[in-house]
């Protein structure tokens, strides 16, 4: 049976970790490489990088951190932010990452995610679709939230679908950073309504909103950041107590 | 050892160099038919699309060359796929290696299959030191009948082919290189085989 995955999220600045990361065994907090090594041995599934830089260099930087991630780490990882190309996401799956997500690019362009779904496979195009409920209703937003679009999530997250996505990450920007729980009605209906893969994400803070989450959520996979960043869970207690819970985890 | 992971611009195939760098080997990326004939151990990655990879074969001739390799050879992902008699996914015959059909997924199901899933039937020298029910990493939307050279299955509402081999043809559904350490261990056992 196919398992549930926990997937931690690495922000990700000019090639380091921004956040605070509470990890003493690290030599080097602000190093992406050696997090993703001890995320790894720990027990995550999968990884995400998220690359919040605006710079020139962003795209040079981002291939160099993904070649040494690919060379040191023996689990998958998506690297998002800023993705906005068939050129950026050949040069990042060159170098060895395994799937790449697009956002605003996609809401910007939709084509795009056809382009990118008939060039590489659907199976390493992720859509990350950020999303807020306004009145009753779930609208997307851009640029972290921050910029409203007239899209409705579940429209939007069909219609990607549709153009060849091969999985969602949908984060809610109400329970995005309040440690209440993820958007589980949110993500139930669109866990229903699509055929692939469904990523939540905003909102962990225990152990039972990911129990939550699998159940009441219908979600295939769990994101998170600083509940492992701080060592707030740690990745095996997390996944006993989600065996115990009757959730199917690679343990 | 010398070892050649096939390129004919199939997708993501630094990772499987850096695993077998990470297990102490180098290999090398060749489309040459001469080079990868010398091979001790050939690797055929793919993934995308069959119908298109199955084109890019024919097109470099590598399609005549991959059948009649004598070294152990291993396809993962599409590369297994394509080893087959024929694939559903653009209608496309494969290299006829290995006596399976490949076939969509049921639509009642999330595809692609993308995550970890279990391993069982172990049947090959691949498996030495791999536990019945392992976790291995998957990304797919068709997949390979059972058969009489099936040696792992997995279930994904239907119980399919995650390995398979016929002679020095060893195939894998999952990929090795991305499947933390059991993973690893598969990659070392192939480059053991002989």
């Amino acid at each position: 049976m196919l398992t549930k995955r926990i997937i931690p999220c690495l922000d990700i600045k000019n090639g380091r970790t921004v956040k605070g990361v509470n990890f003493e065994d690290l030599r080097d907090a602000g190093d992406p490489v050696e997090l993703a090594e001890i995320y790894a041995k720990s027990g995550a599934d999968e990884l995400v990088f998220l690359d919040i830089s605006a710079t020139e260099e962003k795209r040079k930087t981002l291939a160099n951190l993904v070649r040494r991630v690919a060379e040191k780490v023996n689990i998958p990882f998506t690297v998002g932010g800023g993705i906005s190309s068939v050129e950026d996401v050949d040069i990042l799956l060159k170098n060895g990452a395994d799937k790449v997500s697009v956002n605003s690019s996609a809401v910007k362009n939709p084509d795009l995610v056809n382009e990118l779904a008939a060039k590489f496979g659907s199976q390493c195009i992720t859509v990350a679709i950020d999303a807020k409920e306004i009145n009753g209703e779930w609208m997307v937003h851009l640029v972290g939230g921050k910029v409203p679009t007239d899209l409705n999530l579940f429209q939007w997250a069909k219609e990607v679908e549709e153009r060849g996505a091969g999985e969602i990450l949908f984060t809610s920007m109400n329970n995005d950073g309040t440690k209440a729980g993820f958007a589980n009605k949110a993500l139930a209906v669109l866990s229903s309504e699509l055929n692939i893969p469904v990523i939540a994400s905003g909102g962990a803070g225990n152990m039972q909103h990911f129990c939550d989450t699998f159940i009441e959520g219908k979600a295939d996979a769990a994101l998170a950041a600083s509940v492992f960043h701080f060592k707030e869970i740690e990745i095996k207690d997390l996944k006993e107590e989600l065996r115990r819970n009757g959730v199917e985890v690679r343990l | 050892m010398n070892i050649v992971i096939i390129d004919y611009g199939a997708g993501n195939i630094q990772s499987i160099k850096f695993a077998i760098k990470r297990l102490g080997y180098d290999a090398i990326l060749s489309s040459n038919a001469e080079e990868i004939r010398l091979a001790d151990k050939v690797i055929f990655p793919g993934v995308g699309e069959a119908s298109s990879a199955m084109k890019m074969l024919k097109s470099t001739g590598l399609d005549k060359v991959i059948p009649t390799l004598k070294q152990p050879v291993l396809g993962i992902c599409l590369g297994m796929q394509l080893m087959c008699t024929y694939c559903e996914e653009g209608d496309t015959d494969g290299l006829g290696i290995f006596h399976a059909n490949v076939v969509k997924f049921d639509n009642k199901l999330k595809v692609p299959q993308i995550g970890w899933n279990r391993i069982y039937d172990l049947k090959s020298e691949l498996f030495t030191g791999i536990s019945e029910q392992e976790f291995v990493y998957l990304v797919h939307s068709f997949y390979v009948k059972e058969c009489e050279e099936t040696i792992a299955s997995t279930e994904y509402g239907v119980e399919y082919t995650s390995a398979i081999q016929k002679d020095n043809f060893y195939g894998v559904q999952f990929h090795p290189e991305k499947s933390s350490d059991a993973g690893e261990k598969i990659l070392e056992n192939f480059l053991k085989a002989t």
